[in-house]
């Protein structure tokens, strides 16, 4: 049997079913890994760059021991296998040419691997946390995002960059963007935010293959998540948004970490007779309208649920498509879950005071259920 | 040297040590709300830079920043208490390890994103040049091996160069940026050769020996204060524990190359020089290494028993003022 994952979508009645497919229960972070290494595999123009993808760059090991020169039966050291593992083990693999740890200047690295994707190679660049894309904005801007376009067409840019984001680990201020709207707000490059192992597997395996610039953001909160991942080939369609669940009183609509969110509140709210549909986006560039005004229609209620600050954000972007498209299917306000205008703070309470959380989302529920 | 400086520099380096300890232990006790990087091994280069530095002197920090802090006089107890999250930080809990600050003290505080903090130094230098107390007031902007990798070095080396600038670069070599060696990353042996394309003067100390610093530091911080500007030093030393605290370096680095680095504990030099030399006894050396022992627990103390700060700080501090 094979696994039908365009059922995942648009006018489904939520995840398919997986009884008797091939595949296994794995972890977010396990499902990115074999994902690249399925697409290194598949594809030889396909290659990686970033900070410690693999670690210890220049250096060998054989069983645990570490030597820095080259010698009979030592192979490239891999000693971090990138934050979260999630390139590890594919240094010894695909070899240095492919697995190319860099010094940290993210703007060179990105820059360089736009030209390399001008060129007639697919890179994959690793850029750490999500913060750092910053530090390397102005080349995804004006060059990654803009050269097809002002160079009339000429040219394309098969590009797929990721990056951690979120708060809720402790990592404070400059290690804990969600900042998707700066991203989305780029014209020329797509976004696309897997909410578990499926997902990252069929986005990751869809950015890589695609020709334009993708961004792919890992939420951290979901790296250890579980989920079942068929072993066959998995290409999602960039611009496609799914029910996790579906429902008729009040559609929650979420984006990585925060689907996890809506999909455990739909549950907590099933219970108490409440039936909730929820929307995971998955793309945030192209945004997948129709799943949204699909779902608006039927229960006419919505709560968005973004990580990201409040102003310009994808919440604010998905309210104005309900306000102008749907707005005689609503029944109540739109309400919107957001961290606030704020950075994210240390301090481990005020880190969950400043993300969306359950209880926040099942606030906004009740204000609108009876409305 | 006198007496009062050798004390302070011995001083500065064992508390920068002990607090690292400390500060690790707690972390592993699950104390901290998120990652710390000991700068353990490293405590020379902070101790023999801000030796020359007063409260009106100007220094920007890495994530590895708990060494800048203590040599630049931050209290050891507000900044155990920053790590622990409460209301009674440095920082009001806000910051965390890897963002400790004391704008009092001169301490323009750690950045957590590599290079980030180095223009801030620059900054600082041509604030005192705009208000001509460069005598008086000097950028220093600390950072790694690998934050020479990043573009904005190379801007604010060039800036502090053509404007003259009371700048000094220092830059710690400890011979990895996270588990990647600076042999890969750094395409020459010397990082203070590339003083030379900036047309300031470049100089290696030996990051172990605090004497070595201490010397090297100073002549570029009299260099800044004449109005000569910038200097880049380079401190060749070595981090001791992994990139961050659960880290396992064995994974990258071999056991001798621990070894040797830690037969030249800047600790261990520094108290072999002085007693061979006469200039300190091992009791005025234990009675300092008791203090700043119970300093360390009192730090503890005060962090454990300090509060959490109130949830509305949460929207507090992000403008001085935005709208009524
Ligand atoms: C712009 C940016 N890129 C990457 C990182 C992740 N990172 C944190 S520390 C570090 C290594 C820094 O090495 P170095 O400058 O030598 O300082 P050290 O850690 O050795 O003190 C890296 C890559 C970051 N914080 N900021
Ligand atoms: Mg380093």
């Amino acid at each position: 049997m094979t696994f039908d994952y365009s059922q995942t979508f648009r006018g489904s009645s939520g995840l398919p079913n997986t009884d008797n497919i091939p595949g296994s229960e794995m972890r977010y972070r396990d499902a990115f890994n074999l994902t690249l290494r399925q697409e290194l595999d598949r594809d030889p123009s396909v290659f990686v760059m970033g900070e410690d993808i693999a670690g210890g760059a220049g250096r060998f090991e054989k069983d645990g021991e570490v030597s820095y020169e080259e010698k009979d039966g030592f192979k490239p050291l891999d000693a971090w296998g990138g934050p979260f593992a999630a390139t590890k083990g594919l240094i010894q693999d695909f070899g240095t040419d492919r697995i190319k740890d860099t010094p940290i200047s993210e703007a060179g690295v990105l820059g360089a691997a736009i030209g390399a994707a001008l060129t007639g190679t697919r890179p994959v660049v690793d850029l750490m946390y999500f913060d750092f894309v910053t530090v390397a904005y102005d080349q995804l801007l004006s060059n990654a995002a803009k050269s097809r376009y002002m160079f009339g067409g000429q040219t394309k840019v098969p590009l797929t960059m990721f990056a951690r984001s979120g708060a809720g680990t402790g990592h404070a201020a400059q290690h804990s963007e969600s900042f998707y709207s700066m991203l989305v707000h780029i014209p020329g490059l797509k976004v696309v935010v897997p909410s578990d192992p499926l997902s990252v597997k069929g986005l990751l395996s869809a950015s890589i293959r695609d020709d334009d610039p993708v961004f792919l953001v890992n939420d951290k909160k979901l790296i250890n998540l579980n989920g079942f991942v068929p072993d066959q080939e998995v290409v999602f369609e960039l611009g496609k948004g799914r029910y996790l669940k579906r429902g008729s009183d009040v559609t929650l609509i979420g984006m990585a970490y925060t689907s996890e969110i809506c999909r455990k509140v739909a549950e907590k709210l099933e219970e108490s007779g409440v039936s909730c549909e929820v929307v995971d986006m998955l793309s945030l560039s192209p945004l997948d309208e129709d799943i949204i005004l699909e779902s608006v229609s039927k229960t006419n209620k919505v709560v968005i649920v973004d990580e990201d600050t409040p102003m310009c954000s994808m919440a604010s972007e998905i309210s104005s498509i309900i306000a102008d498209k749907g707005f005689d299917y609503l029944d109540a306000p739109i309400k919107k879950v957001n961290s606030p205008h704020t950075p994210v703070p240390y301090n481990r309470d005020l880190e969950f005071s400043f993300m969306p959380s359950e209880e926040r989302v099942i606030k906004a529920v009740k204000e609108i259920v009876e409305y | 040297m006198e007496k009062e400086k050798l004390q302070w520099l011995f001083e500065s380096m064992y508390r920068i040590r002990r607090f690292e300890e400390t500060m690790l232990e707690q972390t592993f006790k699950g104390k901290s709300m998120g990652v710390t990087h000991s700068s353990d091994g490293q405590e020379a280069g902070p101790a023999g830079v801000c030796a020359h530095l007063t409260d009106k002197d100007w220094i920007g920090s890495t994530h590895r920043g708990h060494g800048h802090c203590i040599a630049k006089g931050l209290d050891t107890k507000k900044m155990m208490a920053e790590i622990f999250g409460k209301s009674t930080g440095q920082c009001k809990g806000k910051g965390g390890s890897m963002h400790i600050a004391d704008f009092s003290k001169g301490m323009l505080g750690a950045n957590a994103i590599v290079g980030a903090s180095i223009p801030l130094a620059v900054g600082a230098a041509l604030s005192s040049k705009y208000n001509g107390t460069e005598n008086d007031s000097v950028g220093v902007a600390f950072f790694g091996d690998g934050a020479t990798g990043q573009g904005v070095l190379h801007e604010s080396m060039n800036l502090a160069s053509i404007w003259k600038l009371p700048v000094i670069f220092v830059c710690e070599n400890n011979h990895y940026a996270e588990a990647t060696p600076v042999e890969y990353a750094v395409s020459i042996e010397d990082i203070s050769d590339r003083a030379a394309a900036y047309s300031m003067p470049g100089v290696t100390a030996d990051g172990m020996d605090v004497f070595d610093v201490y010397e090297v530091a100073g002549e570029a911080v009299n260099r800044a204060r004449k109005g000569d500007g910038p200097t880049l030093i380079e401190l060749k030393t070595f981090r001791y524990h992994g990139h961050f605290h659960a880290d396992d370096p064995k994974k990258y680095r071999t056991p001798e190359e621990d070894e040797k680095w830690k037969d030249r504990d800047c600790l261990k030099i520094f108290e072999e020089k002085v007693i061979a030399n006469n200039s300190m006894d091992l009791e005025s050396i234990k009675k300092i290494k008791d203090l700043i022992d119970t300093e360390m627990i009192e730090a503890v103390e005060f962090a454990e028993k300090s509060p959490m700060p109130n949830i509305e700080e949460l929207y507090s501090d992000v403008y001085v003022k935005y709208k009524d």
